[in-house]
């Protein structure tokens, strides 16, 4: 009787809702082995060749306020930071203004996939039940993730602060580098908690990383807002919070605390959530579905677009609010421009487009390599298909490979598109609005109208490497991320310009500041299809699985 | 279509994985109409053969026909004539279970409307749930109602069962027994012996990505030991020297031992030389034979048994 007694004690004291998670973590990380140091090495050369660079393009402060100079507007504000510092544009500045918002994207991805990675992912391949069957404690396996994700933008922050201490460039202080580092540390931190409220809402790890990285559109796109001039917008940003510690200006920590509060809250709401689902199921409930199939599914399009629906109908909304939110600045871009008779000197010098005009255009330029992730992620979705092993039933149809595809294709191409224009119209809808000037919307379609080639050769790219190196779907990534880079960096870089053209988004004419150029979408165009073909010819020679 | 020539003929079949040899110069003959028994251990390399014949893989060398045609080349053709059962099911979270069924067996070019609710009927399965919400049996059952309510001349079915309640694996015995005789060829991989024991004309038995053996399973018992217990009229002499006999035990007048069953003749001839006052002889059961073939070192290349 006693011993039953003391055994049962024994148990509830070591039955937490931590149970297993050092071992939890321990396996984690050796899961992330690979991918963590890649992630941690990769922004930190880029960061540090960047940095780098500037001794050497920017010598003197004559050329460094030059810099400043273009850096003082609304389109330079919109892409990169509030411009702290500018009157002293020193090396610090200038890394703080022109890089931090652009790397924080990336921590912020690196931080969203990594949470989905270890939770959502992990319950819908059914893994988890494995390990929660396991002496395991309710919240072990989200500690354990939060718990990686964190470790994960810790050592981002170190290595970051000991190599740009360590460059010894004037003014790139040991101070200064630790604030920059912690203040991107900080913003994965936010996002990895977002990711693990948003994990525990959706049941399918797609939609949890969507809304993920939904979020950090609309934290990258506040803070644009914000920073031309409705400051209070920024604050709603964990990237604003993160720009305005002022790194290497006036350095002040306070706003990191803002972002630890926020990341404590989500994390606490992620667990509660967590005790309130099954395990596997979200805490959206799926409405069963027909009995039997419509016609329309029944065809390779109808089919492809079956799975794909949710997407597309997301991606077409999201991207018609983004460009919305940047049309209603434009009034903003023209006031500007009024209240500044230098800048208006600089402009007629420049010649004939709008200020507003060139605006536009580098805003159409960002939505359109957010708008080609889209055809990127059809054709990853249709790898996934394979490893999981359910295109095998499909093809073991009279469905033949390349019909197969072509359903996929088609919606990555046709959704491609849509969502451009979508963002297209959204941009020249609300540019419409808040200027008055009517042009605008036929202006803003027909720019979206050229960038489609660009998004459509992203995603042959994806399609290429679909056919011939299946396992490398994912590199297709880099050609984003380096065409991001290239937008983003690229002229504060000076980078040659054979650099420059290797970003097919590079090729675009910049509507509607330029006349139309046709040459130059026919060879996208082209490049695209021999890419298409060219996958769709290794994909019918290759094994399936 | 010419009636005579194998469902699926293959032979010499080679497929490797980067270092890992999945199939090595495996051969399978189905014949028309017949339910063919394919087995052995797992990582033998059945999964690997049934995708070959669909397609999926191309196989290094070797040749591989199905009905008369190439798997690799007519696909959309032979597609149209045959249905798939994975082994592992694997449904789309935003389809039902209604929705896979009929998809699949509309991209096959049609299926069976009243063969299929009939089944749906049968296998108690509800259509309207989603992909995830099912458990293993209902995703296998699901695969299952779609590739039998299609009218197809062939079923290739890879470990069809594993995951079903023995409910559903009677009626998936029937199901399988009616479409024998409506002429349809099944080629039906499968651990499960009373399944095979029930459903199968003949069988096929890999190892290594060879095959060990193939014939009906009286055939293969054939190959096997029969176990024999009898007691004698006097002395039990002779059945010592015999070639065959195993495990020979003497207890007075009872003998028992094991004979090779091709050599039984011999035996019994011994036994009632001496004079037989009961015998109960035991063939070989099922598991005995696959056990054997599972775990045998050497694969035997004429078919003859070396035991030790
Ligand atoms: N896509 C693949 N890549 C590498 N090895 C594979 C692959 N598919 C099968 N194999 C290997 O080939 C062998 C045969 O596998 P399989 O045909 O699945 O066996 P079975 O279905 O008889 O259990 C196994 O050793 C397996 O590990
Ligand atoms: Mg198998």
């Amino acid at each position: 009787m006693s011993t039953t007694v003391v055994r049962a004690q024994s148990t509830r004291t070591s039955d937490s809702m931590l149970t297993g998670v050092g071992t939890l973590l321990r396996f984690a990380l050796r899961r992330e082995r690979v991918r963590m140091p890649v992630w941690i090495a990769a922004l930190t050369s880029l960061t540090v060749s960047t940095v780098a660079g500037f001794p050497g393009l920017y010598p003197t402060a004559e050329s460094r306020q030059s810099r400043a100079a273009l850096m003082d507007t609304p389109a330079a504000t919109a892409m990169s930071g509030p411009g702290f510092g500018l009157d002293d544009y020193t090396f610090g500045a200038m890394l703080a203004n022109e890089m931090l918002g652009f790397l924080a994207i990336f921590v912020a991805l690196m931080s969203v996939l990594m949470i989905s990675r270890h939770t959502r992912h992990e319950e819908e391949q059914g893994r988890a039940e494995l390990i929660k069957a396991g002496v395991v404690g309710r919240h072990a396996s989200l500690t354990a993730a939060l718990a990686v994700t964190v470790i994960a933008n810790l050592l981002l922050a170190v290595v970051l602060t000991v190599v740009l201490g360590g460059l010894g460039i004037e003014t790139i202080t040991w101070g200064g580098s630790a604030l920059f580092a912690v203040s991107l540390a900080m913003v994965g931190v936010v996002f990895a908690a977002a990711a693990a409220v948003s994990a525990q809402a959706f049941e399918h790890g797609r939609a949890a990383s969507g809304m993920a990285g939904a979020l950090i559109g609309i934290a990258f796109a506040l803070r644009a807002a914000g920073d031309m001039g409705i400051d209070a917008l920024s604050w709603l940003s964990p990237i604003g919070w993160a720009q305005r510690t002022k790194a290497y200006v006036d350095g002040t920590a306070w706003p990191l605390l803002l972002g630890l509060v926020v990341a404590g809250v989500l994390i606490a709401a992620a667990f509660v959530l967590s005790t309130r689902r099954d395990v596997g199921a979200g805490l959206l409930r799926p409405r069963p579905g027909a009995a039997s199939a419509s016609d329309a599914l029944s065809t390779p399009v109808g089919f492809a677009s079956r799975l794909h629906r949710g997407a597309v109908i997301g991606w077409t909304s999201a991207l018609f609010l983004f460009g919305a939110m940047y049309g209603s600045l434009a009034a903003e871009v023209e006031t500007f421009v009024e209240d500044n008779p230098a800048m208006q000197d600089f402009i007629r010098a420049m010649g004939s487009a709008s200020f507003m005009q060139s605006w536009l255009a580098s805003i159409m330029a960002m939505l359109a390599m957010v708008c080609s992730v889209f055809g990127v992620l059809v054709i990853a979705r249709m790898r996934t298909e394979e490893t999981a092993g359910r295109v095998e039933a499909v093809l073991s149809t009279a469905l033949t490979r390349t019909k197969w595809v072509a359903g996929h294709l088609a919606v990555a191409l046709c959704g491609g598109a849509v969502v451009m224009l979508a963002s297209g119209l959204g941009l020249g809808l609300s540019a419409m609005a808040s200027t008055g000037d009517s042009a605008l919307l036929a202006d803003l379609l027909g720019a979206a109208l050229a960038y489609i080639p660009a998004v459509w050769l992203t995603t042959g790219i994806a399609l290429m490497l679909f056919g011939l190196l299946p396992g490398a779907v994912h590199a297709t990534w880099v050609v984003l991320g380096y065409g991001l880079f290239i937008g983003m960096l690229g002229p504060l870089l000076r980078l040659p310009s054979w650099l420059n053209n290797l970003s097919p988004f590079s090729h675009v004419p910049q509507l509607p500041a330029v006349e139309v150029e046709v040459t130059p979408l026919v060879l996208l165009t082209v490049v695209a299809a021999a890419l298409v073909s060219a996958g769709l010819a290794a994909f019918r020679r290759r094994d399936i699985g | 279509m010419d009636d005579t020539t194998p469902a699926i003929a293959v032979t010499g079949l080679h497929k490797s994985f980067g270092r890992t040899r999945a199939l090595d110069g495996l051969d399978l003959t189905v014949t028309r109409g017949e339910i063919h028994g394919f087995l052995g251990p797992n990582g033998s390399g059945k999964t690997t053969t049934i995708r070959v014949l669909l397609g999926l893989l191309k196989a290094d060398s070797g040749t591989a026909r199905l009905l008369g045609g190439d798997p690799w080349t007519d696909v959309a053709s032979l597609h149209r004539r045959l249905a798939y059962v994975p082994g592992d099911v694997n449904l789309w979270p935003n389809l039902s279970g209604g929705e896979v069924i009929d998809l699949l067996g509309r991209l096959r070019g049609g299926l069976d409307t009243r063969r299929r609710d009939d089944l749906v009927e049968r296998f108690d399965l509800d259509p309207r749930k989603k992909g995830r919400t099912y458990s293993k049996g209902n995703r296998q059952k699901v695969a299952i109602i779609a590739a039998l309510s299609s009218r197809v001349d062939l079923l290739l079915l890879d470990e069809p069962t594993a995951g079903l309640d023995p409910l559903m694996e009677a009626t998936f015995q029937t199901a399988i027994q009616e479409d024998r005789a409506q002429g349809r060829t099944v080629l039906l991989s499968s651990h499960i012996l009373a399944e095979v024991e029930a459903l199968c004309d003949r069988v096929s038995i890999i190892r290594n990505g060879k095959t060990v053996e193939t014939g009906t399973l009286a055939e293969l018992r054939h190959l096997t030991r029969t176990s024999i217990t009898a007691e004698l009229a006097g002395p039990a002499d002779g059945l010592a020297t015999l070639a065959n006999v195993h495990d020979l035990e003497i207890e007075g007048s009872k003998v028992r031992f094991d004979v090779e069953t091709a050599a039984l003749d011999d035996a019994l001839r011994q036994l009632t030389s001496i004079g037989v006052r009961s015998l109960v002889s035991q063939p070989p059961t099922l598991e005995e034979l696959f056990l054997r073939h599972y775990t045998e070192e050497t694969a035997r290349g004429n078919g003859k048994a070396t035991t030790s």
